[in-house]
């Protein structure tokens, strides 16, 4: 189970702006944008079911993202 | 919905179609204040222009119901030091021939309640920006907390993101976190305070002033891209279209970037010293709309944008987002022509995104085009300075009476001496009087390395020019003091200030103040309003001292119940040596300890009242204004080796932070009555040690200030003879375990 959190678009990313400011002194050329989020790996006990899609969903909303500021998306893996 | 919006509403199209129906209510107009939009202009304003009035016209920036009340500090004495006061971003005091100090404090409650660390974070950036645009330097913040019950689950959310975003900000940014304070009480349930305040030094001649002057001079943006940061912050709501809008439109939370800040702050420090800048004005609560208007509106001339020149975050954002985004790290220069070459060049060394977006005009008008339409095109004053002005009604709780008459000087007191030392175990642990370290910890408070006071001592002090030259300064407040009497509750408020001010030896000078309080269509808040504000421009006066700069914060409610009313108060005091400034804690064994000033049996509003019984009533202790300066000058010129003002908690708290402070015991024999000598709250008084008490003496003879030789420090406990000793250890466990335990 894969969540990935990432600022809202409308929201101010300090670090993806470092990162793309930092992109020219290594000579990397034509990126006009870099936002950056955080990727959450979980396995899970058992069956992957709805039950538990829903525990690691509240899980993503309530620790793992602050809704305020951030969205998240869930998608299963291998 | 009968027809679409146009794309973009320009002025033509507001001649063209005046009978448009506009979404001022949502905008937090109301429809008076629509009305005299309509008449301002001669027509319906456009939706920039309707965005730009909504945003000019709230609370937060024309100040409608408090404006009538503040005047009462445009008219105290200025003082022969005050070099800009209340209408610039914040005061100017001068401090020496060569140098002045610019300080003032705000509020970023609402913004924090919602996202505790970056609401706090950027309250600290934009205080900072105001102190930057009056052409100092940022050396040194502080910060005023207050939060709801230490039970209730917002304060378990709230105080950890709020702290963090304090010192993540400030620490970045590089400026010292001096002092200030943290309280906890339900008033504050759902509606946190968080008042931020910040020192600058500036040479006296780089003063600056927020003006547009000099027909053909250019208007440059610089600092971060605009995005939609915090739209509808300052209004309600950002748009009628909001429901269809989708997702992308909801008002966003501002995220602060300290490192933008610290170039920004940089550049325009580069621009001053260069002689480049000709006007100034910081972005913030309202963004680049306050920013022209007031800067247009002070020079008296015109202003023409082009809207579309600003740097932005997102392509998609309409002309009304970009002038009501709250985007921080955003400045304003009014910059001669010659000169434009230079600040671009020097922006871009500094990294810092720097765009020419509009020239001073003759016109008389503040005119905004989008992509070559206009779409703004009004008389700068109207917005800056016409906005309207309301002498709301005012109303004396009926309540207050039977609050008043339920006086804490009647309750039950301990009995025993057993029962009293575990009463001040209890009050010394107290979230409102214990050690505050779990917090201040995590601000760097030496940064800079001109701080020579800092958390836990009274004030902050800092050496301002490498030499013995200091400035002091401390923030206090107390909202049961007010809620039981806003105007004393005020003035006592400013009385811990001054005092703590003081006790390090500095001379007061000057006052900010940030005005906590419900809603001004309550009535009863706005008598509650009205009187914080005659108290302390009474105080003022009797202890001659102008207010230079403050804030006010309406609406800090939770449903219909106002938080206590809650009156912050900054003072700033000049030392004139900071090498011998007075330090909180006892110093040596054998020096003698005395108490100054005069306690009363004032229990009411105190921590005792409120540890031992839940109880908040009765009328809070008096403020004496001639024994507190009597006081002041005593703390000033007495040989003393510590000195500790006495505040929440009284004589308890006093005594076990002077022990504390150097692991230093004392003997104390409080004859008639230990209860109320150890929990009485009365103010004008400081506990010092002295290595010469009669020379202590004699200054308060001479000073007409009461005395009392009460002991002796020394030993390894707190001992009030006759009654009860507690060992430093088990003390030290009570004051500093409280923040850890709940907080972690």
């Amino acid at each position: 189970m894969v969540v990935d959190v990432m600022l809202k678009p409308e929201i101010l990313d300090p670090q993806g702006q470092a990162i793309l400011g930092a992109l020219p002194s290594l000579g990397v050329s034509g990126i006009a944008a870099v936002r950056q989020g955080k990727h959450f790996e979980i396995d899970v006990d058992g069956e992957m079911d709805e039950d538990a899609l829903g525990r690691i969903r509240d899980l993503a909303g309530t620790l793992l993202a602050n809704p305020v500021i951030e969205d998240f998306a869930l998608r299963v893996e291998g | 919905m009968t027809v679409a919006p146009p794309t973009v509403d320009t002025v033509a199209n507001a001649v063209d179609d005046p009978d448009l129906e506009q979404p001022y209510a949502e905008l937090g107009l109301a429809p008076d204040e629509y009305a005299r939009i309509r008449e301002a202009l001669g027509r319906r304003p456009t939706e920039c222009e309707l965005s730009m009035y909504s945003i000019m016209w709230s609370e937060h920036c024309s100040y409608k119901s408090s404006r009538v009340h503040l005047r009462q500090f445009g008219d105290l004495p200025k003082g022969d030091r005050m070099l800009a006061g209340i209408g610039e971003n914040a005061g100017v005091v001068a401090v020496s021939d060569t140098l002045a100090v610019t300080f003032k404090a705000e509020s970023h409650n609402h913004p924090s309640y919602v996202e505790p660390y970056q609401g706090a974070a950027t309250g600290v950036g934009g205080i900072v920006r105001d102190i930057l645009a009056m052409g100092a330097r940022p050396v040194a913040v502080m910060d005023s907390l207050r939060f709801g019950d230490v039970d209730h689950p917002d304060t378990r959310r709230l105080v950890p993101g709020v702290v963090a975003g304090v010192g993540g900000y400030g620490n970045c940014l590089g400026l010292p976190n001096v002092g200030g304070e943290i309280a906890f009480d339900p008033s504050y349930n759902g509606n946190p305070l968080v008042n931020a305040l910040c020192l600058g030094v500036l040479p006296r001649e780089r003063l600056q002033t927020a003006k547009a002057s000099g027909v053909g001079n250019q208007v440059i943006l610089y600092g971060a891209r605009t995005g939609r940061d915090g739209i509808g912050g300052v209004s309600v709501l950002a748009s009628a279209t909001f429901s269809d809008g989708g997702p992308a439109k909801r008002p966003a939370v501002q995220v602060g970037d300290p490192f933008q800040e610290k170039i920004v702050t940089e550049a325009t420090l580069e621009m001053y010293d260069r002689g480049l800048v000709v006007g100034i004005q910081d972005l913030g609560g309202a963004g680049f709309t306050c920013a022209i208007s007031e800067t247009a509106a002070a020079g008296g001339l015109g202003m023409h944008v082009t809207l579309d020149a600003v740097p932005l975050r997102e392509a998609s954002m309409e002309p009304w987002e970009v002038l009501s985004s709250e985007s921080q790290e955003r400045m304003l220069a009014i910059v001669a022509p010659e000169s434009v070459e230079e600040v671009l060049a020097l922006c871009h060394r500094w990294g810092v995104i720097a765009t020419v977006v509009g020239e001073v005009t003759g016109s008389g008008r503040l005119e905004v085009d989008w992509h070559g339409e206009r779409v703004v095109d009004v008389v700068p004053a109207t917005l800056a300075e016409d906005g309207p002005v309301y002498d709301r009604p005012l109303a004396r709780p009926a309540s207050l009476d039977a609050l008043q008459a339920d006086r804490a000087e009647d309750l039950p007191r301990p009995t025993s001496s057993a029962a009293l030392r575990a009463e001040l175990l209890r009050v010394v642990a107290s979230p409102n009087v214990c050690d505050p370290s779990w917090v201040t910890d995590q601000y760097d408070r030496y940064v800079l390395r001109d701080t020579v006071l800092a958390q836990p001592e009274d004030a902050g002090l800092l050496r301002i020019d490498g030499g013995p030259l200091g400035v002091a300064l401390a923030l206090d407040g107390n909202g049961r003091y007010a809620a039981l009497d806003p105007y004393v509750g005020a003035q006592l408020a400013l009385a811990e200030a001054a005092r703590n001010v003081a006790v390090t030896g500095a001379e007061p000078v000057a006052v900010t103040d940030c005005l906590n309080v419900g809603s001004p269509e309550d009535p009863g808040v706005m008598w509650q309003f009205a009187e914080i504000v005659r108290g302390i421009a009474d105080g003022c006066r009797a202890l001659e001292v102008p207010v230079t700069g403050g804030n006010v914060s309406f609406y800090n409610q939770t449903g219909d119940v106002p938080i206590n009313p809650t009156p912050v108060v900054g003072v700033l005091g000049i030392h004139s040596d900071v090498t011998a400034r007075t330090p909180m804690g006892f110093a040596r064994a054998g020096d003698a300890v005395l108490l100054l000033g005069t306690t009363r049996e004032e229990l009411s509003g105190s921590e005792w009242a409120w540890v031992a019984h839940r109880h908040l009533g009765g009328l809070p202790p008096a403020v004496d204004w001639a024994a507190e300066r009597a006081l002041h000058a005593v703390l000033a010129q007495a040989p003393l080796a510590s000195a500790h003002d006495l505040s929440t908690g009284g004589l308890a708290s006093a005594l076990t932070e002077a022990c504390l402070r150097n692991g230093l015991g004392a003997t104390v024999t409080l004859d008639d009555g230990t209860f109320v000598a150890l929990f009485s709250e009365s103010a004008g008084r400081a506990l010092v040690s002295t290595p010469s008490p009669e020379a202590v003496e004699d200054a308060c003879a001479a000073a007409g200030l009461a005395c009392l030789r009460i002991g002796e420090v020394g030993g390894t406990a707190l001992v009030v003879a006759g009654a009860f000793e507690i060992g430093l250890t088990e003390l030290a466990a009570a004051h500093t375990g409280t923040l850890p335990a709940l907080f972690g």
